[in-house]
């Protein structure tokens, strides 16, 4: 049971887009298209889930056996870096198509908060290993929701007429903060 | 003291080996996903306009470069790059050169707001996308609804919309993209070689007497340049419209000369839009 918790609170109410504006970057740059925001959700739940589980096993049984933690970050964007490039090889290989709409931003989810703060959030939290794991790939639906609702709302955009000021980035950051707000809903859901 | 140590060379030890391992891991894996890639492709590319218009039917440069490559594509297939990308792909793959048809932009409409009236408000989002939803304002329902969807389809800067309400294409900076053809949603603008000089401007289908009242530059169905087309077959009446067929219609202006309601030109379409002639034509359509 306390695992679905975690995977809903991850996904829905702690939302790491919505919730704590981790991952910015990517939730503005690869929301234009939803085909493309569904692929690199897709690709970051995957490094998400994996990450989860690589800084588990590093945490436990190197830092914490050789009394180690200061070295959490160090390690942690090791293995995210690593990752990322496994990923970007792999999507390189079976899809030259996607590899190319998502451009800088698939290398860029090395540097995508929400890899490095979930794998954080699981030590502080102390989660066991199979929490840990549907604590990442939370994380990632979360991510993936977020990124295809936004890519919906911003669609649907381009048919608006949109006040000259407002055109673009402006537009976009109020879409994102009303979504927050949508988001908060989810607060009376559950706690964990 | 020799704790410090002792933690200093583990720290070493964890991080120097973790790097180990992973860079093990990517080595192994960048042999097993290695992707071939033909430096011919980044050549070609090179000379490509790398604006990923689409006008060749591609999904974009890359994609373009690898059909040639591959030479599943001509080399006059950049539209966009016209004569010029043609002669230096040509010059990579070492043979000779070849001509380019320019391809141009056509609007097959000259219903503008003088021509057409108006029988309705639209009050909604100001693109010919959601007003043909509608029908939009005019009392044409096939003619230009004249909100400009391709001249923001226009990549090129080569359109904008004139006083009369109906798009102009500067045919200097046209490169025969297809942009704005896709982006118009009643399909008025069509994509024409160079060498068609024969037009029939008006998309209209209604019966002869509707359309004659609903536009002054309309297609009634007169049939008289079917009669008057040199080539049995080379102009058709296809629901109530004129309509040419370039493989056997010879190109001279013998059809356009008889034309009732003038809606049947002949000249280079360049000149038409440029000297000021669509106004012209408007004064004296509406003149009798």
């Amino acid at each position: 049971m306390k695992i679905i918790l975690i995977f809903i609170s991850a996904a829905l109410i702690n939302n790491f887009v919505l919730a704590y504006f981790l991952g910015l970057c990517p939730f503005l740059g690869v929301s234009k298209r939803s085909d493309t925001a569904l692929n690199m959700g897709l690709a970051t739940t995957f490094v998400t889930t994996l990450t989860a589980v690589i800084t588990w096993l590093i945490n436990r049984y190197l830092l914490e056996r050789y009394n180690l933690l200061f070295l959490q970050n160090v390690t942690f964007i090791l293995a995210i870096a690593a990752l990322v490039q496994l990923v970007e090889m792999f999507i390189k290989k079976t899809s030259i198509a996607l590899y190319r709409s998502l451009g800088i931003y698939l290398p860029l989810i090395t540097t995508n908060c929400i890899v490095l703060g979930l794998a954080l959030f699981a030590v502080i939290r102390e989660y066991t290993f199979i929490e840990s794991v549907f604590f990442g790939a939370g994380a990632g639906v979360g991510f993936t929701i977020a990124l295809v609702i936004m890519s919906g709302i911003r669609e649907e955009l381009e048919f608006a007429d949109v006040p000259e000021v407002l055109r673009g980035a402006p537009i976009t950051l109020l879409m994102a903060g009303m979504l927050a707000l949508a988001f908060m809903g989810f607060a009376g859901l559950l706690s964990v | 003291m020799h704790l410090l140590g002792s933690s200093f060379v583990v720290s070493i030890l964890v991080v120097g080996g973790l790097g180990l391992g992973f860079a093990v891991m990517l080595a192994i894996a960048s042999k097993k996903f290695a992707v071939k890639e033909d430096p011919m492709v980044e050549k070609v590319l090179a000379c490509l306009p790398q604006t990923n218009c689409g006008a060749c039917g591609y999904a974009g440069c890359h994609t373009l470069a690898e059909k040639l490559v591959l030479k599943e594509a001509p080399i006059t297939s950049c539209l966009a790059g016209g004569q010029e990308v043609a002669d230096s792909l040509a010059e990579v793959f070492g043979v000779g050169a070849q001509k380019a048809t320019r391809v141009i932009a056509v609007v097959l409409c000259g219903g503008g707001e003088a021509e057409t009236e108006k029988n309705a408000v639209y009050i909604g989002d100001r693109t010919c996308a959601a007003a043909n939803l509608t029908g939009g304002e005019k009392s044409c329902t096939y003619a230009c609804l004249g909100y400009g969807d391709c001249v923001d389809a226009c990549e090129f800067d080569a359109m904008d919309m004139n006083s009369n309400g109906l798009p102009v294409i500067f045919y200097d900076k046209c490169i025969g993209c297809g942009a704005c053809a896709r982006a118009c949603p009643r399909d008025i603008i069509e994509m024409h070689p160079e060498w068609r000089k024969l037009f029939v401007f008006c998309k209209n289908k209604d019966k002869g007497a509707v359309a004659k009242k609903i536009c002054k530059v309309s297609c009634v169905a007169c049939t008289l340049c079917v009669k008057d087309c040199e080539v049995p077959g080379g102009i058709e009446m296809k629901d109530n419209l004129a309509v040419i067929d370039y493989e056997i219609c010879p190109q001279n202006d013998i059809p356009a000369k008889r034309c009732p309601t003038e809606c049947i030109l002949y000249g280079e379409p360049e000149k038409m839009t440029r000297d000021g002639f669509y106004a012209g034509r408007f004064h004296k359509a509406s003149g009798g």
